[in-house]
């Protein structure tokens, strides 16, 4: 059998049929290994740690020896195996509870195998013991190459670069277009609110539409951003708010008043345009 | 008609150009105020791809949208500029990641028995961070454990058009004769990062 001696391991030869060179050594082909195969402690080390797993392992052993996977030797592979795991844990390497799964069911299926099959009469076929561990090792097999393969692909960032020119954005935030219908909507609320505060005042108001966007535009000097609604007094009457409401659309056609919002029935700002110019620099 | 065509051209190339994810076919039409239909655009696209034919940087078609991109070939004089190239995944990540490729949508169970060890939380925080995959629903068994699937950010940074332009997997009946598996041994490759 083999085991670990005091320097490294030791690997049992594995049969292969007569004829077949195992190696070639300078152009010569070795038709029997040496019996004692000599693997120094630090590449075994690493050997035993690129597994990835027992499925990993198993496929090796039976891949490397060239045996049929639906055929598998159960009494050399779980000594082979078995020789490993006690590699894996002379190294004191971690060893992950599935491969001594692994182990039990090997072990298991090899019994399996020696005992006597009792007769059925119902199954043509007695399911093969090994059928469930051959279709797992072709499964991952299956995986295992398919991961390689989606390794060769070009990568983002590894093996190409996305293309970004670099764009000057601009300061300007560019603001949503206040339709009419929105303003009218505002108005009408604004007037809704305004009709249930009547006071019936006998003076008459001299009311100028110039007056008011004076007014406005003192409201919003150097004031950031006015919510709409503010500059309506509702308390002074639907006359006066009629005069404002057309101020602010005056100074908005002679561009000293910009009106914004964000989104539909999103509130409604007003700021100068000047103010609004100046912070563009 | 949308008017002048190289001007069309244009402003599809320089919206490309300076973008920073793929731009699909419908996020391209809002480029215009008018209405422009899907096929001029496909067909200006197309066009573009052509212009940029011999230079350094391509015009592809990913699954979620175009975008431009350096041509692989130039990938050994970029990489000289940034000497931090991402190393390669490893092999227990790259497993993980075709398993729910080829398989999704799967739970963590499911992955844990094609690849006989247990899932390592590091393998799909890698994957999760880097957006190739998600968990798109629950499987309704005791504990409902969450079902994985890629991402559109998976196709697009292979360049893969969708699933169906996934490398084919190898034929199980292949894989029971020994001589079709290529050499893979461990001691190949025995350092993963």
């Amino acid at each position: 059998m083999s085991g670990v001696g005091e320097d490294g391991f030791v690997l049992e030869a594995p049969a292969l049929p007569d004829g077949v060179p195992v190696a070639h050594v300078f152009g010569e082909p070795v038709l029997t290994l040496p019996q004692d195969l000599f693997i120094p402690p630090d590449a075994l080390k690493v050997i035993l740690e690129s597994f990835e797993g027992p499925l990993d392992l198993l496929l090796y052993l039976i891949r490397k020896q060239n045996l049929n996977v639906l055929d598998i030797p159960m009494a050399p592979i779980t000594a082979q195996y078995m020789a490993y795991i006690d590699a894996m844990q002379q190294e004191r390497l971690e060893l992950a509870a599935e491969y001594l799964l692994m182990a039990a069911l090997l072990i298991e299926i090899k019994s399996r195998l020696l005992l006597p099959r009792p007769p059925r009469e119902d199954e043509s076929d007695a399911e093969d013991p090994r059928a469930e561990l051959a279709r797992r090792l072709l499964e991952y097999e299956q995986m295992k190459l398919a991961g390689l393969a989606l390794d060769r692909l070009p990568q983002a960032e590894r093996d190409f670069a996305w293309l970004a020119v670099l764009i000057e954005q601009t300061a300007e935030a560019r603001l949503p277009e206040v339709l009419p219908a929105d303003l009218r909507a505002a108005w009408l609320a604004i007037l809704s609110r305004a009709a249930r505060n009547r006071h019936h005042q006998v003076t008459t108001d001299e009311l100028s539409v110039r007056e008011q966007m004076s007014w406005i535009l003192r409201q919003v000097d150097g004031r950031d951003y006015v919510a709409f609604e503010a500059l309506f007094d509702i308390d002074r009457g639907v006359s006066y708010l009629v005069v404002n409401f057309i101020a602010i659309l005056e100074l908005v056609k002679e561009g000293l008043l910009r009106v914004s919002q964000e989104a539909a029935y999103m509130p409604i700002y007003v700021r100068g345009a000047e103010t609004a110019q100046e912070s563009w620099r | 008609m949308t008017g002048d065509p190289i001007h069309f051209k244009t402003v599809l190339e320089t919206a490309l150009l300076t973008a920073t994810e793929p731009l699909s076919v419908g996020q391209l039409k809002k480029l215009f105020a008018e209405e422009v239909a899907a096929t001029e655009i496909n067909d200006a696209l197309e066009d573009i791809q052509r212009d940029w034919l011999g230079r350094g940087v391509e015009l592809v078609r990913l699954s979620s949208g175009w975008r431009f991109r350096a041509r692989t070939e130039l990938t050994p004089y970029l990489s000289r500029l940034s000497p931090e190239k991402p190393p390669r995944y490893a092999r227990a990540v790259m497993e993980t990641l075709a398993i729910i490729a080829y398989k999704q949508p799967v739970t963590r169970g499911d992955i844990e028995s094609i690849r006989g060890v247990s899932v390592s939380t590091g393998v799909m925080q890698t994957l999760l961070e880097r957006a190739w995959i998600e968990v798109i629903g629950h499987k309704e068994v005791p504990g409902r454990p969450g079902l994985y699937a890629t991402t559109r950010k998976f196709l697009d940074d292979l360049g893969l058009l969708s699933l169906r332009d996934l490398p084919p997997l190898a034929e199980l009946g292949a894989l029971v004769v020994p001589d079709s598996v290529p050499a893979d041994e461990p001691d190949d490759s025995p350092l993963d990062d």
